[in-house]
């Protein structure tokens, strides 16, 4: 069987098309690239989703963080707090159970306690949690005198906050923020251990890689091959927010342009 | 533990719960929390050790001492994290049978590496298949323990490399001046004044290593999140003297509870070391302190 065969089988078997049958013995190396390429789509989802869902909600969370009302800051501080202070497996553990037990009382939650959705709504609040300390941060950080200058022009409120506040706090945080998006994409790995439920071996590509390490008890291939897969992803996502930060920078002498540093924050 | 328990099926309220929480079972999951204390107490100065030694090495002048210790910098953080740690403890073991395989077992002709099968002779095998169960729960604890150092000590190792460069230069210039070696420039100037630079990063570290902790579960200890699972999970009275239903959320909430206290405390004690260490340091917080002062 040549690997162009293979391909075509075992590409897209993640999301359930191609052949059903995974492979049994003789795993060939092609096998093993192709399979795990293929659970990665599944750390696309995941990342990609929960990435931009959880975009909006560390606004809103940062926004809250930051005014005087105690009714809008504590919720928000304490959320924060949860999400950043505990360990992403736990949340996971606890997220799980959790929603077992709404499905219990309701068949109505049973797709919680699926992978597809439940460890994306996980993922969503805990990166929410993570990118809205970056934003926060941001937003303190925001020059003295922007907001004159916005003040000058006899902007206020909404519109203050939308053409002057929110830009240049995205610009601040922006170097922070490709970090955080890096690290929720290794994240995605965890979910293979959470116990969400994966039907029909449609898993992620952990999921590929710890079946071809039990069958053959050897992980010096399948490890190697799903770092290989995420250190090509790191670098996709830094070439795309490198691109969103050029043009979040793009009035701006090159060099007064925040920087990007590579700054592993790993073990949510 | 308490003389009432006697009969559990008896027992309701109160003192069902005060049986229930202190059945043989559960200790065990009290000292699993003192097995992840435990891996914080051994890997934190390990891991300061083997981040010192890096550092060190990658600011030596002598290339391919640097080359070295920046090759182990680099690679370690580049790798993306829960592989590293289900390869680490594997090829570790796989490493240390095939050395003690090789020294104890010269005249073993066949190969090691069967296809699939990883075989060491007899002798080799580690832990020693005759030996008891703890010899084999240490062993794992141990290569736990060894692949939390070998990650924590590339990242402190890389924090220690900023903390020595960011020593003012006018320091240790006016100590060259004074005539001291580079050798000692580095042990009374740089090393006494680099943990103000540290702190921040070393306590960022702190932090992602105990939330790094539930991880040994996946290295197969017997943990707290184990423990969480198998003594949560619903149990019947045939199964057990304490039947319940699926208590497995509300134990997972105690983990987090103690993740989250964890996390509160350490916040405290980094911010109190922070103060002191500035104590008298070119710093910012250290010039506040003199302000405040004066």
């Amino acid at each position: 069987m040549t690997c162009g065969e293979t391909f075509a089988q075992y590409a897209l078997r993640s999301i359930g098309i191609g052949e059903k049958l995974l492979p049994m013995a003789d795993f060939t190396l092609c096998q093993q690239f192709v399979l795990i390429g293929s659970g990665l789509i599944w750390n696309l989802y995941f990342g990609i989703l929960s990435l931009a869902a959880g975009f909006f909600l560390a606004n809103a969370l940062a926004l809250a963080k930051a005014t005087g009302s105690p009714w809008l800051r504590r919720p928000a501080e304490g959320f924060i707090f949860v999400f950043r202070g505990s360990p992403l497996f736990i949340q996971f553990f606890l997220a799980y159970f959790l929603f077992l037990a709404m499905k219990q009382a309701n068949p109505v939650f049973a797709p919680l306690t699926m992978a597809w959705l439940g460890a994306l709504i996980t993922l969503t609040l805990n990166t929410a949690a993570y990118a809205a300390e970056i934003f926060y941060g941001a937003l303190r950080a925001v020059p003295r005198g922007d907001i004159e200058a916005a003040d000058a022009y006899g902007l206020s409120g909404w519109s203050r906050f939308r053409r002057v506040l929110w830009p240049t706090m995205m610009r601040l945080a922006w170097p922070a923020y490709t970090n955080e998006a890096i690290f929720l994409f290794h994240a995605t790995t965890l979910v293979f251990f959470s116990g969400f439920a994966v039907l029909q071996q449609k898993g992620d590509a952990l999921y590929y890689a710890a079946y071809f390490a039990d069958k053959t008890f050897n992980p010096f291939v399948a490890y190697p091959i799903v770092a290989l897969y995420f250190i090509l992803l790191t670098l996709a996502v830094i070439g795309v927010f490198g691109a969103i930060g050029r043009r979040l920078n793009r009035h701006l002498p090159k060099t007064t342009r925040p920087r990007f540093r590579y700054g592993p924050q790993y073990f949510r | 533990m308490f003389s009432f328990c006697a009969d559990p099926k008896s027992l309701e309220g109160i003192a069902w719960f005060a049986c229930y929480l202190t059945s043989g079972k559960h200790l065990y999951f009290y000292v699993s929390i003192g097995t992840v204390l435990l891996l914080l107490a051994i890997t934190v100065p390990v891991a300061l050790a083997f981040g010192f030694a890096g550092a060190m090495a990658a600011r030596s002048h002598f290339a391919p001492l640097s080359i070295l210790g920046r090759i182990y910098i680099s690679a370690v953080r580049g790798v993306p994290d829960i592989i590293f740690f289900l390869f680490v403890p594997i090829a570790l073991d796989q490493a240390f049978e095939w050395v003690r395989h090789k020294t104890k077992c010269p005249d073993w002709t066949e190969p090691i590496r069967r296809g699939a099968d990883f075989v060491v002779c007899p002798q080799a095998k580690l832990p020693l298949s005759s030996s008891p169960q703890w010899v084999h729960e240490t062993y794992g604890f141990f290569l736990a323990v060894l692949a939390f150092a070998i990650v924590f000590g590339a990242f402190s190792a890389n924090v220690l490399y900023g903390a020595m460069q960011a020593i003012p230069k006018a320091q240790t210039e006016t100590a060259e001046a004074y005539g001291m070696t580079r050798r000692q420039v580095f042990r009374r100037i740089v090393v006494p004044q680099m943990w103000v630079y540290a702190l921040p990063g070393l306590s960022n570290l702190w932090m992602i290593l105990v939330k790094a902790t539930p991880l040994l579960f996946l290295l197969g200890i017997e943990d707290i999140v184990y423990w969480a699972k198998q003594l949560g999970g619903s149990k019947r009275s045939i199964e057990s003297e304490y039947p319940h239903g699926d208590w497995r959320l509300a134990y997972f909430l105690v983990l987090l509870v103690f993740y989250l206290g964890m996390t509160k405390l350490s916040e405290g004690v980094f911010g109190r070391l922070y103060r002191r260490l500035s104590h008298g340091q070119a710093t910012m917080a250290g010039e506040e302190q003199r302000r405040g002062r004066a």
